[in-house]
């Protein structure tokens, strides 16, 4: 069965790469500190199941110490230049489009093939394709443009310096939701919501329950945390139980009412932190603000929603 | 109420700009101290749940064929194929991404597209070759801002799509959590209501997509 571990073999043989390039890098500032970031990214994904919880737990502190304090730098390894790639994509034309298709192919045909592929483990479908993918992508495209063996590792660690230490924040954002959820930090804010509702105002209700949503979600970074939280502070005893709403269309735009929460803030940053430093903006917050003119008025209209359709 | 000083640390964090990273391992310390742990105790509940999370960095194995192509010049030949679409605006080009992302999110296929994957090898160059045929005179922070537009189109698209297919996770997530307290859903009943808001998503942002030709 192909599953995680080899899911895992692959994105830690990536990183394992990327921490051994920057260490024999003359030119990579901070390259001891850099080449440590990388190694024990790449430590955790190949023996992170051999650690116990508490050696995995220092190593986070040793990522967060090395990336918290400016110690991982952007690396600048010889690449192609502007002349060159406009060469390049003048005599290529649009065939360098479909190496870029290769992923999504292999994602889509696995998806669609998963049922009958019984030696990919079923719900890892998407990890084990992608993962694959990457790997054929980068073999099918070195026989094709023939560049120097390393430069598929040496671009994507440009890449990836690009991203630095934000690379870790969406993984240390998931583990801090499961210590808020250990520490019992959901059934307190849900209390204290709970007690926000005069007793019978249904639209005061569905308006606590949807910004309730979208605030808890901005403050965990993630729906998924806020749901749980939120319905069985507001949703079910209040706007179900106690006001006869609809519990399919309560929980479905509820849902979507954190969504909206997830568009407004930094916590969710696989979704607004990371590309913008892919992207190069010098605004940290600028995919946010790029969102919260569409995000409003969408909490708006999904508070409208629930209260015009879930009491019919 | 010790175990909200957790949210305090992070929200105070946050607001003075701090690096995110040590903000939440002190976050963390405080609301696990608050709840009654030790500090070794919530050092080991952030290694296990770090360790269990490992899924979410996966993706980052796509960054040696992305820059491999970028090495070849895909961001060059994304900008002439726009250059040579003499209708292609910045704001239609975006619109256009926008309901391909949400009709293939509501069939299932969030991951075809991405911030690594189409945003800034493809979507992202496209709409600026798009903005400055506009805009000759763009500056670098007009850049920026349809960069930024291009990345929360693909958000935008994503989130408002996916919850119209019947397997995705947060559907399951409610299913699983109505089915705990004894109401059953298929999920159908439930992805059907992502609908409405999937419309509203599409009118909003392409609104605000098309305003982007109009303002120079």
């Amino acid at each position: 069965m192909i599953g995680l571990p080899f899911v895992y073999a692959v994105a830690g043989s990536v990183f394992a790469a990327w921490s051994l390039l920057t260490l024999f890098d003359g030119a990579q500032p901070r390259r001891f500190t850099s080449a440590a970031f990388w190694g024990l990214l790449a430590l955790s994904f190949l023996a992170g199941d051999h650690l116990d919880d508490l050696g995995n737990g220092v190593l986070v502190l040793g990522l967060v110490g090395l990336g918290g304090f400016g110690l991982v730098a952007r690396a600048n390894p010889a690449t192609t230049s502007d002349a060159e790639r406009a060469a390049s994509a003048a005599r290529h034309g649009n065939r360098l489009l479909l190496p870029a298709l290769i992923v999504p192919a292999v994602a889509l045909v696995g998806t669609l093939a998963a049922p009958s592929l019984d030696f990919i483990e079923a719900k890892q479908v998407t990890l084990v394709c992608l993962a694959a993918g990457a790997v054929i992508a980068v073999v099918v495209t070195s026989l094709w443009l023939r560049p120097p063996p390393l430069a598929p590792l040496q671009e994507g660690r440009r890449l990836v310096s690009q991203i630095g230490w934000a690379i870790i924040l969406p993984q240390m954002l998931a583990s801090l939701g499961a210590v808020f959820a250990l520490a019992g930090v959901g059934q307190i804010v849900g209390g204290v919501v709970g007690g926000l509702i005069p007793d019978g105002a249904r639209f005061i209700a569905v308006l606590v329950f949807t910004l309730g949503m979208a605030g808890f979600t901005m403050v965990m970074g993630n729906a998924f945390a806020a749901f749980p939280v939120m319905m069985a502070a507001v949703g079910l005893p209040v706007l179900v139980v106690a006001l006869g709403g609809n519990p399919a269309i309560v929980a479905a735009i509820g849902m979507l009412a954190g969504f909206c929460g997830t568009l407004m803030t930094p916590m969710a940053a696989n979704f607004n932190i990371v590309p913008a430093a892919l992207l190069e903006l010098d605004d940290r917050s600028g995919v946010i603000k790029a969102q919260v003119a569409t995000a409003l008025p969408l909490l708006a209209i999904n508070t409208l929603l629930i209260w015009g359709l879930a009491f019919r | 109420m010790w175990p909200l000083l957790g949210l305090a640390v992070l929200i105070i964090g946050f607001a003075l700009r701090l690096n995110p990273l040590p903000v939440i391992v002190a976050a963390a310390l405080a609301s696990g101290i608050g709840a009654g742990l030790s500090p070794l105790g919530v050092v080991a509940a952030l290694g296990k749940a770090f360790n269990s999370s490992r899924y979410v960095s996966v993706p980052w194995v796509i960054l040696p064929i992305i820059g491999l192509l970028e090495r070849a010049g895909l961001r060059e030949r994304a900008r002439t194929i726009i250059a040579n679409m003499a209708g292609a605006t910045t704001g239609r080009l975006l619109l256009a991404y926008l309901l391909f992302r949400q009709l293939t999110s509501a069939v299932g296929l969030t991951a075809i597209a991405g911030h690594a994957q189409t945003v800034r090898p493809l979507l992202a160059p496209m709409a600026e070759a798009a903005a400055e045929r506009a805009d000759p005179a763009i500056t670098d922070a007009g850049r920026q801002k349809v960069r930024a537009m291009a990345a929360a189109t693909d958000n935008v698209g994503m989130f408002f799509g996916e919850d119209i297919f019947l397997a995705v996770a947060s559907i399951l997530l409610i299913k699983g959590f109505l089915e705990s307290q004894g109401i059953i859903v298929a999920p159908l009943e439930l992805s059907v209501w992502a609908i409405p808001t999937a419309i509203a998503a599409f009118l909003i942002h392409g609104a605000r997509l098309l305003a982007m030709d109009r303002r120079k």
